[in-house]
């Protein structure tokens, strides 16, 4: 019996993929996890694995066209292949799938700037794809004004998930019911949408592209949800700034990528948050949920877009290890070659306005991490040490916290002891 | 209020109008002195008199046509087809004559007969005393179909039917004759036809049934309210006209429906249902309506494992209401 594979859903803001291209075609044959085609969403393109074992039979959907999130796209024979055998425990009975997509790839959702693990998403995982909505249900749907994002979010009941008049009746119910009143002072209302404004004569409306939007949403989310407070240091970085100036061109020619200040940065960050690990986490609602990795996302600037490629296990390479990784991520977000694995995971996001010019920037949290840390442009300036006036090199650095999470002693300690760190490095700090 | 049977509730409505209006009469094989095969019309002989309570042969056809006769002549004649089973000789005074006079003469001449009526199985009847035959007359404009289900509707609508200046075919289960009991006032009172009844209100679905399989439902919809499932069973009453505003405002409720009735599925009143409510009720509805029925097959068979395989149990009901709940 031929499996109907689905794209599947990585998030409630990823609508549609676009099959840029079958890896696999009729007739062959695939292995589960094999790559099927490569998808592209908002922001990544992926390789998406086949859910099973067997025969390519045919493609719904043919290369270029844009699907939406849950659509079938092709169909593959399982029936004469036996079910992947676990070298460890017998096998159960062979038995062709019934269900489509019994082993998904893993749920993603689009975080403010990228990709992330579903499990750290607020709402529960909306079923693949439901049953036909009935006629009383798109009746309510259009009566009480339910967006799509909104029905996402109802758990179907029905047979299938198929969503019931009485899920939507206890969703409205829900949704009209009254707030418990706030423990605390009542925060400002979310702003309530504002309607499309009407464009003045001299006015011209750009219409948003599907990051854009994107951005638009985890941003304001992010300065919705998180109670953000913020902090700068001033980093004397003259020591580093001469030990960079003095290998960055033999790096270059021997490593293939720049030397620049941001793999110092990382690596100060990495340690800092070895340090405080509590800088390393994110907002659970009723607990705060450590991450045990160090995963450091890079805000670049990408043509279409601010995106966040993330380097994983970022506190087990060198300087020359990140700077290689940073080279390699940065120039693929630019050239919009970033897979899902890119830029998934993050745990912590550096900021580097200071290749922009800027000197003193406050950084939006990239949604649900703890804090986001700015590095801020280079300049020579005169500083006052030991009562004497000096030319130092000095870099502000700022970081934004969730202040549900962190305080500000435990920020300062971060801060401090990335400072400790930066200013610790000179000549002859190791690259390697 | 005093506990009747159905019969007896049938019986008291017919003596009560016998009484109060002198142009009632009973007509029917063994009405008179054996008081009629279900004993209906009891001891009616010695109160009203032979010519009141006339005997007939064994002739369907012309039980219906002569009370057509006496109706067109000023009387108002209840007429007693024995068995539903035996009903079809009376198709063309009925169809053919009594439906039509009141169209025909645009309202000038009515013929006021009520046909009753014994149908349904569950008796060990077989092939020959087991049929229902509301869906065959439920297609003729002109009549006006009724079947109750508790003696306290029995009667009040078995009035409304002698008082009824069209001709009304009122078919009464004869299953539910002995075994339902329902309190009955004592005073004089009428069921409009045409009006259903809810017996039983729920949030979850709504079933819609009439005569024996009502009784059904209920005891269905009674075991579900014990797993949360809340049922509404809306009892018919009358099949024809169907009270649409009732089942309309009830699936309008619940959004799901099922329709269950001991006649064939195909054509039966179910279908009427179901395309009403497609129909007006489309945008109400939650999920897909359900019929459950009679089988297509010519009759409830004799053998009693065949009669339950035929009949839509309890059991089968409480089935597909689950079925509707969890859709």
């Amino acid at each position: 019996m031929p499996v109907r594979v689905e794209l599947p859903h990585v998030g409630e803001t990823v609508t549609e993929g676009i099959i840029q291209k079958w890896l696999k075609q009729p007739g062959e044959r695939v292995k589960r996890f094999e790559p099927l085609a490569e998808v592209v969403t908002d922001k990544v393109t992926m390789e998406f694995p086949s859910p099973v074992d067997g025969v390519l039979v045919r493609h719904l959907v043919p290369e270029g066209a844009a699907v939406p999130m849950g659509s079938p796209i092709c169909e593959i024979e399982t029936a004469e292949v036996p079910a992947p055998v676990e070298p460890s425990a017998p096998s159960p009975p062979v038995k062709a799938p019934v269900a489509v997509l019994e082993e998904p790839p893993p749920n993603m959702v689009m975080g403010p700037t990228g990709l992330r693990p579903r499990e750290e998403a607020p709402t529960p995982a909306p079923p693949r794809e439901r049953p036909p909505l009935s006629p009383v249900v798109q009746r309510l749907i259009a009566e009480h004004n339910i967006t799509p994002q909104e029905l996402e979010r109802i758990q179907g009941t029905g047979i299938g998930g198929r969503i019931t008049k009485q899920d939507i009746l206890r969703y409205l119910e829900a949704r009209t019911a009254p707030p418990p009143a706030p423990p605390t002072p009542p925060a400002p209302a979310p702003p309530a949408p504002r309607p499309a404004a009407a464009l003045g004569a001299d006015e011209e409306a750009l219409p948003l592209t599907p990051v854009r939007r994107i951005i638009a949403e985890n941003m304001a989310r992010s300065a919705r949800e998180i109670p953000m407070a913020w902090s700068m240091v001033e980093v004397d970085v003259t020591g580093l700034a001469r030990w960079r100036e003095a290998v960055k061109e033999e790096f270059e020619r021997k490593e293939g990528a720049e030397l620049t200040f941001l793999p110092f940065v990382v690596k100060a960050v990495v340690e800092a948050l070895k340090e405080n690990p509590l800088v390393n986490s994110s907002w659970g609602g009723d607990k705060i949920i450590l991450k045990k990795r160090i995963n450091i996302g890079i805000a670049v600037a990408a043509p279409q877009g601010l995106v966040v490629p993330v380097i994983h296990d970022a506190d087990r390479l060198s300087i020359a290890g990140l700077a290689k990784a940073i080279h390699d991520k940065v120039q693929r977000a630019r050239e919009n070659r970033l897979t899902l694995e890119d830029v998934q995971g993050g745990t912590f996001t550096i900021n580097n306005t200071g290749a922009l010019g800027s000197v003193l920037s406050q950084a939006i949290i990239n949604y649900p991490q703890a804090a986001i840390l700015t590095t801020e442009r280079v300049v020579k300036r005169p500083v006052v040490i030991d009562d004497a006036i000096a030319i130092r090199s000095i870099m502000n650095i700022t970081v934004t916290f969730d202040h549900r999470i962190l305080d500000g002693h435990q920020m300062s300690a971060f801060t401090q002891a990335v400072k400790r760190r930066l200013e610790a490095m000179g000549p002859g700090t190791p690259l390697y | 209020m005093a506990v009747k049977t159905v019969i007896e509730a049938i019986r008291d409505a017919m003596r009560e109008e016998m009484r109060r209006d002198s142009r009632v009469i009973v007509l029917g094989e063994d009405v008179g002195r054996r008081g009629g095969v279900f004993l209906a019309t009891e001891g009616f002989i010695d109160e009203f008199g032979e010519e009141r309570v006339i005997d007939t042969p064994l002739a369907e056809a012309s039980i219906v046509g002569l009370a057509i006769g006496a109706a067109l002549n000023g009387l108002r004649p209840i007429a007693e087809i024995q068995f539903t089973d035996f009903i079809w000789p009376i198709v063309n005074q009925l169809v053919g004559e009594a439906a039509r006079h009141h169209y025909g003469t645009n309202g000038q001449v009515s013929v006021p007969i009520v046909v009753r009526s014994p149908y349904g199985g569950m008796v060990r009847g077989g092939l020959y005393h087991s049929q229902s035959a509301e869906g065959f007359f439920y297609h003729c404009p002109g009549l006006k179909v009724v079947c109750p289900s508790t003696p306290y509707d029995a009667k009040g609508l078995l009035k409304s039917a002698i008082r009824d200046d069209d001709p009304v075919l009122f078919f009464e289960h004869k299953r539910t004759y002995r075994t339902v009991r329902g309190e009955v006032p004592d005073e004089d009172y009428t069921i409009p036809i045409g009006v259903a009844d809810v017996k039983r209100e729920g949030r979850d679905l709504s079933v819609f049934s009439y005569g024996l399989t009502l009784h059904y439902c209920l005891q269905a919809a009674e075991a579900l309210a014990k797993e949360g499932i809340q049922v509404e069973v809306v009892d018919l009453r009358t099949v024809k006209p169907l009270d649409t505003e009732t089942i309309l405002a009830s699936v309008k409720k619940t959004g799901k429906a099922l329709i269950v009735h001991e006649d064939n599925l195909t054509g039966g009143v179910g279908a009427e249902v179901s395309a009403l409510l497609a129909d007006a009720g489309f945008t109400y509805l939650d999920a897909p309506i359900k019929r459950l029925c009679g089988p297509d097959v010519p009759a409830m068979p004799f053998a009693p494992t065949l009669e339950q395989a035929f009949m839509p149990t309890t059991d089968k009901i409480i089935d597909a209401m689950r079925h509707l709940a969890r859709y």
